[in-house]
């Protein structure tokens, strides 16, 4: 019951969060001066006639209230709107980005998560030798460093010896499905590599501060009193209660993955979501930059739900 | 706040702040990494300062061939325009650290009077201010940024507020937390039964005691601000006249020094960047670890299996 009140109450703000994103994204585009039609309608002699036609077109004649009611009913059965940019849906658009950018983004989190983990509990154990401050410094380093900074050594450094542009090889005939995989592989390489650098250092340090402060709890205390061998009382009794705040961190900086994968797929022209809202920023592509914010707030919030049902799982104390 | 939400707020370590600012600041002073954070900030304020006279050359004026490599005459070489990118550095380091500073004093003043309302009057103020600061963070800020910027149109002082309005929720969440726990001493009933009023008791009694972890997170929040410029400035959202370590690398990118191999348009900038917020986030680590006493103890030391607090083992301890 307790369990479920929980789960509820996680679900119904995931729920909530997403209706606040939506209506964000109509209000946001409507509370700014002049309507789509007054810039359309700029053109040399436009007639009041004109206008008319067009804001009857657009739909701009209803009330506030009716293009709400429209544009939420029209989002319910998946219609985003066209692109400006190649006048197809934006939900076509943004599945095929979503699809390139999924792969990569989870492969570098994941591999990011599980440096830093590795990383952080080796300082925090270690912590005061020379292995914590080369570990703590060499994070502390890239933690500063622009994703945006490092993509572009990539660039510049390894850009002779692996492609560094795109999903695949525009130019590649493939003789088979591993063939091509292999290829979006080598094509990856860059971007995770660049992704995995900007993340696992801010990973590193979480998990070393959380394990720093179980490592100074009682029940450490105990165990050791007890006799229990140092390797299980680091993985049993420090690093799953070290889990906790890292698994709420990680999920806060979901926001830092989002930028890192934009800035990424910006750089090394990854077919991706990111790279579709910056060129939808360009154009000055609306719906195409409306959709994006909605797709990307809906991943992480869904993101979001996830870790919410992890730390659920990983703390039993948890009750409504 | 029940423990039924993965709620950052309760996260963040109880803080000891009774002994007051000067205590903190003798604390933070005696950890090495303090003292290498403020001298690398302290050197970047310098520069931005005295800018004017420490550029070589002019920064409109091109002193140089197109992306010519460094040499003695200039030590970072040069860019697309043959501007030299020892000077551009200096120059945009100051207009960076004051969009970073202005952001933050921003996201200081919503953040920390959203922590405080919702800390020391509770009830439903608090519910309600954290349910938005909630939304605030699970919402991924950097595409509203981007979305804002760009319907709002590219402009140095539209992406301070830009950054600075979505950037207040951590704040806010750490400021409330510690007010709430104030909130409970005894000191402060006794003050509100002698009569105080909200308003002195929280001017008086909470304000300076919220002060070191208000300065902590002011300082690691100007590395956001910094970091958040230059990547929407990368995006093309930020006045692409103005001169920044943000469109610094922007430039370089827009106009192939990567292809042309020419690291030196980008390596100073971002080196710029990443000294300066290392030196921050030093400062502001050293501020959080001193404000943070259950870090002093560790019962599973390195070496020798001994048992020992590390209280008073000086800073290399910490």
């Amino acid at each position: 019951m307790r369990k479920s009140g929980y789960l509820w109450k996680r679900s119904v703000f995931a729920l909530v969060t997403i209706y606040v994103a939506i209506t964000l994204n109509f209000v946001l585009f409507r509370v700014l001066p002049g309507s789509a039609v007054s810039r359309i309608s700029k053109v040399p002699n436009a007639s009041p006639a004109l206008k008319h036609a067009l804001e009857v077109q657009f739909g701009l004649d209803k009330s506030m209230w009716q293009q709400y009611v429209l544009y939420l009913q029209q989002l319910l059965h998946g219609n985003m709107g066209i692109s400006y940019q190649n006048m197809q849906p934006v939900s076509d658009n943004l599945k095929s980005a979503l699809l390139a950018t999924l792969p990569m983004v989870t492969i570098g989190t994941v591999l990011a998560l599980v440096i830093g983990i590795a990383v952080g509990v080796l300082s925090a154990v270690r912590r005061g030798t020379v292995t914590d401050h080369a570990t703590t410094n060499v994070a502390v380093l890239f933690y500063a460093f622009p994703t945006q900074f490092l993509g572009m050594m990539m660039l510049i450094f390894a850009a002779s010896f692996l492609p560094s542009a795109g999903m695949t090889d525009p130019f590649a005939i493939y003789t088979s499905w591993a063939d091509e995989a292999g290829d979006v592989i080598r094509h990856m390489i860059l971007p995770v590599l660049t992704l995995v650098l900007t993340l696992f250092a801010e990973n590193t340090l979480i998990v070393r501060s959380a394990m720093l402060e179980t490592l100074g709890e009682d029940y450490v205390l105990t165990a050791r009193a007890k006799g229990v061998p140092r390797r299980k009382i680091v993985r049993s009794y420090a690093l799953r209660n070290a889990m906790l705040p890292t698994i709420t961190l990680v999920a806060l900086s979901l926001g830092s993955i989002v930028t890192g994968a934009i800035l990424i797929e910006v750089i090394f022209s990854w077919p991706g979501i990111g790279r579709a809202l910056y060129q939808a920023v360009l154009a000055r592509d609306y719906p195409m930059l409306q959709g994006g914010f909605l797709v990307i707030t809906v991943v992480v919030v869904v993101f979001n739900f996830i870790a919410d049902l992890l730390y659920f799982r990983f703390d039993p104390r948890i009750t409504t | 706040m029940s423990n039924t939400s993965i709620d950052a707020g309760e996260l963040v370590p109880e803080v000891e702040v009774s002994h007051g600012l000067w205590v903190t600041l003798r604390a933070v002073l005696r950890q090495p990494s303090a003292i290498v954070g403020l001298v690398i900030v302290g050197l970047f304020v310098i520069s931005a300062v005295f800018a004017p006279l420490l550029t070589p050359y002019s920064t409109t004026d091109a002193s140089c061939g197109v992306f010519d490599p460094p040499s003695t005459a200039h030590w970072f070489g040069c860019d697309d325009g043959g501007i030299d990118v020892l000077s551009l550095v200096i120059i945009g380091g100051r207009v960076s650290m004051l969009v970073g500073l202005f952001a933050t004093v921003i996201a200081m003043v919503l953040g920390a009077g959203v922590g405080l309302l919702s800390g020391y009057f509770g009830g439903s103020t608090d519910t309600v201010l954290m349910r938005i600061t909630d939304y605030f963070l699970v919402i991924p800020q950097i595409v509203l940024m981007i979305v804002i910027a760009a319907v709002w149109g590219p402009s140095l002082s539209h992406v301070v507020v830009v950054i600075g309005i979505l950037m207040w929720t951590g704040t806010a969440r750490v400021v409330r937390a510690q007010v709430k726990s104030l909130r409970e001493r005894v000191y402060i009933k006794r003050v509100e039964s002698l009569g105080a009023s909200h308003t002195r008791i929280i001017v008086r009694h909470i304000l300076p005691q919220v002060g070191p972890l208000l300065v902590a997170n002011a300082v690691l929040a100007i590395t956001v601000a910094i970091f958040t410029e230059t990547a929407l400035a990368f995006l093309g959202l930020s006045d692409p006249t103005a001169i920044t370590w943000g469109t610094i690398m922007e430039h370089a990118f827009d106009r192939a020094a990567t292809s042309a191999g020419a690291w030196w348009a980008v390596v100073p900038a971002g080196m710029a960047v990443a000294l300066f917020i290392m030196g921050c986030y030093l400062i502001g680590r050293s501020i959080e670890d001193s404000l943070n006493p259950r870090l002093k103890v560790s019962y599973l030391s390195p070496r020798s299996w001994a048992m020992r607090t590390l209280v008073g083992r000086g800073p290399d301890a910490l």
